[in-house]
């Protein structure tokens, strides 16, 4: 069987307001960083408690996403499922442009953007931060490889190994992704292993989540076939992934439940965080776990709407998680003292800290997310990265109508 | 497809390969009379003592020289004066403003007019020592409120 | 990098081989300025926290004054080298202060996860931020566990030559590197406490056998803050 792909023809009036559209959030999101770089940190949310805010939210959700998002592709290459494969190209794509849209707002947070060259030329490596530096733009190199083979058909027979090597490649990614936190002995949130296997399995939703909202715009809006045996399959696979991620945030709650040290990070997200509390149970498990599942696995699945809805719900869901970990980490004061409590400090010691997202700091977060759709939008245009027809007996060869 | 993809990429390289061009017929035209004027860069003329090197070798290669100390100072604790950034600052300080930048600063003139960004001084301090002392009460003003407990979060 | 006293006697004894001329008195003064920080030392504090009165805040300012650290009224983003806390026993209710600061550890998480390697740990024991090569990502405020680090969140000016300070660029307590590079073998927080008489903070080389600090802590019981992290580190605290 031969799957045709066809770029999109992008002359539409509607083609270039989508392009206009995310290209204003692209430029707001870069005016938002530089007025955060001329001016200074201090006005964004962000203060010597909370060293890390909304733009490592978003970043850290779009560089967890990125990896996850290739999973589609690998389901294919490596685990030789024949459906998989007309969506092998966009998902490699979507990985891509989606850890670029990360990494630009990663890079354009720091205190000197302007050092990107030092980043690039000093390296410490033992840190963590370093090795992702060579994980993320090695991760954009094999993808780009791996892309090629898929597209050029003369290397189409070397598109296992390469899919099998960018398939370890993301996963040792999100492994350092996770251990970015993982790694961290000074705060309750944090110090545990099992971050890093967390992050991957919240890769798979997070990426599938994704994958699947550009995959349904992208072929609706082009007037190509998209089947249902297909649809289904990529909606059940979603549910999965959703039950994954639950699972590991309930073995991360009830190991830290367990411990007597980690009481008090446990009843500051679990009960008396506030906003944070309000984030991990409405945000995180209501929006981002219990009502996507409920979408996907009941009656409600059957409406591809609602199926959209569900994958919106594990972006915002995610984008709550991420908040959880990242600035609820970071509130919970550190333990200084073991039997000892800060009553006293002029430095927000043994305090909850404050925070407040800023504007400009949420503009760059979500600038990051028009990075990465702008050239996918693009990208789409000038190379076949879409399937001509999803038709389930297209994608499909072993594909039988009766029995669907 | 693919014509159009040749073509963008043949156009791409034209467009670089003629701003190459430029820039080379640039570098050997016949010298102008320059635009920008020279800076009439004033050396403390009261400090009897040279440079710590002759001045073409310190014109060409000062930023060696204080790169180089950067590292050594701090990384090994070596504090010897000769090539330090606060040694320049002592001599070459405007004794006016006692600063090495501003309108007619030894460094920033200069740099100015070689149009190169200086980073030092974002974290360096311009002033010589005696300058910089004598700002204390303005400081110290600042540190009483920064010590002072803090009441409540953020403003 | 703890030596025991028969190792550290063995490298000096090494070291004034090495030396021809080199008496080992010489060793506790102050190196030439061209003379590279060695392992020889290792600079640390012992904080007295029963000496150290409440509602004192000397070490703060003097911290401060010294090194040029400037805010801007908003406390929660301008830096502080050191601070003071006061703390209650969970148990029993008793309250006592202390001063906190950069803990400068033999193991620093913030060396361990810096990408560019601008947090590093000089030779002798001192941790600094390069500020050259910081690119203020913050992951060293992220790991430290003394949340001893400041970012610089505003524009600065009036920095002290020997204290470069720039917005964009993370910093912390310097153990007044600059006046230990100098000799003066005391840092502008544990010169201020002697004043206020209160000598609650002492400086010195904890490899010299010889010195106070090494003395005091022989003789006297003494612990590190999160001892569990076993980061060996060179701020030690009594009377807690």
């Amino acid at each position: 069987m031969h799957i045709h792909y066809r770029s999109i023809e992008g002359r539409s009036v509607g083609f270039l307001a989508l392009l206009g559209l995310l290209g204003a959030i692209v430029a707001v999101g870069l005016g938002a960083a530089l007025y955060m770089e001329h001016n200074g940190h201090w006005l964004t949310g962000m203060t010597n408690q909370i060293v890390w805010g909304m733009p490592h939210v978003f970043a850290v959700f779009l560089i967890v996403a990125a990896s996850g998002a290739l999973n589609v592709a690998s389901i294919a290459s490596v685990f030789g499922r024949q459906m998989y494969k007309p969506l092998s190209r966009l998902s490699g794509l979507l990985a891509i442009t989606l850890l670029v849209g990360g990494l630009a707002v990663l890079v354009l947070d720091l205190g000197r953007p302007d050092r990107l060259t030092v980043a690039m030329t000093y390296y410490n490596f033992k840190s963590i931060f370093a090795w992702n530096i060579f994980l993320y733009i090695g991760f954009l190199l094999v993808v780009a490889a791996y892309l090629w083979i898929m597209m050029e058909r003369r290397m189409n027979d070397y598109s296992k190994p390469v899919g099998v090597f960018a398939f370890t490649w993301r996963l040792i990614l999100t492994t350092g992704t996770g251990s970015i936190f993982g790694f961290l002995v000074a705060r309750s949130a944090y110090d545990t292993a099992v971050l890093a296997p967390m992050f991957i399995v919240f890769s798979f939703a997070y990426g599938l989540a994704i994958f699947l909202l550009v995959l349904m715009a992208a072929m609706a809006w082009t007037g190509r076939a998209f089947g249902d045996a297909v649809f289904a399959r990529l909606r059940n696979l979603l549910g999965v992934f959703i039950a994954g991620a639950f699972y590991f945030v309930l073995v991360y709650h009830l190991t830290n439940l367990y411990i007597t040290e980690r009481h008090g990070i446990e009843a500051f997200i679990l009960r008396d965080g506030g906003q944070f509390t309000a984030a991990f149970w409405l945000g995180q498990v209501i929006v981002g776990y219990v009502a996507p599942f409920a979408i996907v696995y009941s009656r409600l699945g059957r409406s591809r709407a609602m199926v959209a809805l569900a994958a919106v719900l594990v972006v915002l869901g995610g984008i709550a998680q991420m908040y959880v970990t990242i600035i609820g980490g970071q509130a919970y004061p550190m333990p200084l003292f073991a039997d000892k409590d800060i009553i006293e400090s002029s430095f927000f010691d043994g305090q909850v800290a404050a925070y407040t997202p800023s504007l400009p700091e949420l503009l760059l977060g979500v600038g990051g997310i028009g990075i990465a759709l702008i050239a996918t939008t693009f990208a789409v245009k000038v190379l076949p990265f879409l399937p001509a027809s999803l038709a389930d007996a297209d994608a499909d060869p072993h594909y039988k109508p009766e029995a669907a | 497809m693919k014509r159009n993809m040749k073509q963008f990429v043949v156009g791409g390289l034209a467009a670089l390969l003629a701003l190459g061009g430029l820039a080379a017929a640039h570098a050997t035209e016949p010298k102008k009379p320059a635009r920008v004027p020279v800076p009439a860069i004033s050396v403390n003329k009261d400090k009897a003592e040279k440079c710590v090197e002759p001045t073409d070798v310190m014109r060409r290669d000062h930023m060696k020289f204080i790169q180089h100390q950067r590292d050594e100072t701090m990384h090994k604790g070596i504090r010897t004066s000769k090539h330090s950034l606060k040694n320049c600052v002592e001599c070459h300080a405007d004794p006016k403003t006692g600063s090495v930048l501003g309108k007619d600063g030894f460094c920033a003139t200069c740099h100015q007019y070689a149009a190169v960004t200086i980073d030092c001084f974002s974290c360096h301090t311009d002033k010589t020592e005696k300058r910089v002392s004598a700002n204390e009460p303005a400081s110290l003003e600042r540190l009483v409120r920064l010590s002072a407990p803090a009441a409540g979060a953020k403003p | 990098m703890s030596l025991n006293r028969r190792e550290f006697l063995g490298l000096t004894a090494v070291a004034a081989l090495a030396t021809p001329g080199l008496r080992l008195v010489e060793l506790a003064q102050a190196r030439a300025p061209e003379e590279t920080a060695t392992k020889l030392q290792r600079w640390g504090l012992l904080i007295d926290a029963a000496k150290c009165a409440d509602g004192c805040d000397a070490c703060v300012t003097a911290c401060h004054v010294e090194n040029g650290v400037t805010g801007h009224n908003r406390p929660a983003t301008d830096p502080q080298w050191i601070r003071k806390v006061k703390i209650k026993d969970r148990q029993t209710g008793y309250v006592q202060t202390l001063p906190l600061m950069c803990q400068h550890c033999e193991h620093p998480p913030c060396v361990d996860v810096c990408p560019t390697g601008a947090s590093f740990k000089r030779a002798d024991g001192i941790v600094l931020v390069d500020k050259h090569i910081c690119i203020g990502c913050r992951y060293c405020m992220m790991a430290c566990p003394y949340k001893a680090r400041s970012f610089i969140h505003e524009d600065t000016k009036d920095q002290k030559p020997h204290a470069p300070r720039g917005k964009g660029t993370v910093e912390s307590c310097t153990l007044c590197v600059h006046k230990v590079d100098r000799g003066d073998n005391t840092t502008a927080c544990a010169e201020a406490c002697k004043k206020e008489g209160h000598e609650a903070i002492l400086f010195g080389d904890l490899n010299d056998a010889g010195s106070e600090i090494r003395k005091r802590l022989a003789s006297a019981p003494s612990t590190q803050l999160r001892p569990d992290l076993k980061l060996n580190t060179g701020v030690r605290y009594t009377g807690l």
